[in-house]
């Protein structure tokens, strides 16, 4: 039993840091702040899900669980929050998208 | 396990902050942090389990209430130059 629970966990921890890692490399490569969001939002969602969900699964009900299911919650809710407010602040400050011409913003 | 956990998040941070530094505008600082504080929490908890002291995840609730109060409040400053109008 100890020992399924430590390979789902090794999966869990290898597609967290799969996600993170391409995250990181998105948010150097692409070329735009509204692409670069999509970028940080893999991070924030994929990441966060697959690291918490593994050590869930590792430490089994306590209060640690409750701990743990805290942090997942709100940075599932706050992650959208902050991205909106970022994408809507450089939309309202004119930052051009990437392949648009200046007089086409929308 | 974690070890290896622990590497991919100081990788990855590496990475998120070379476009802090890089950035060409002000909102990709702003989003590169945020993400870097995401990446934060995640290895406070990694690296409670690791240590086998679990005590380490109120540290990472707090951090994760203090990111996002921290990027409303900068993107307020950015987008209005103030953090509250006060009212006469």
């Amino acid at each position: 039993m100890d020992l399924i629970k430590d390979i789902i966990t090794g999966i869990c921890f290898f597609i967290g840091s799969l996600s993170i890692i391409v995250g990181a490399c998105g948010l150097i490569k692409f070329p735009d702040v509204f692409s670069r969001i999509h970028a940080a939002g893999m991070i924030d969602t994929g990441g966060t899900a697959f690291f918490l969900l593994g050590m869930i699964i590792q430490t089994g009900w306590s209060l640690i669980t409750v701990k743990l299911l805290l942090i997942g919650i709100f940075i599932f809710f706050t992650s959208p929050v902050s991205s909106h407010v970022t994408a809507n602040l450089a939309r309202q400050k004119k930052i051009i998208p990437f392949g648009r011409k200046i007089g086409k913003l929308l | 396990m974690y070890l290896a956990a622990l590497i991919a998040c100081a990788i990855s941070g590496i990475l998120i902050l070379v476009r802090a530094i890089l950035g060409k505008t002000t909102f990709d600082r702003i989003l590169a942090v945020n993400t870097l504080g995401t990446i934060i929490v995640i290895g406070i908890s990694l690296h409670g389990f690791y240590m086998e002291r679990p005590e380490f995840l109120d540290i990472a609730i707090v951090y994760a209430l203090i990111n996002f109060i921290g990027t409303i409040a900068v993107l307020k400053l950015f987008s209005t130059g103030s953090l509250g109008e006060i009212k006469k």
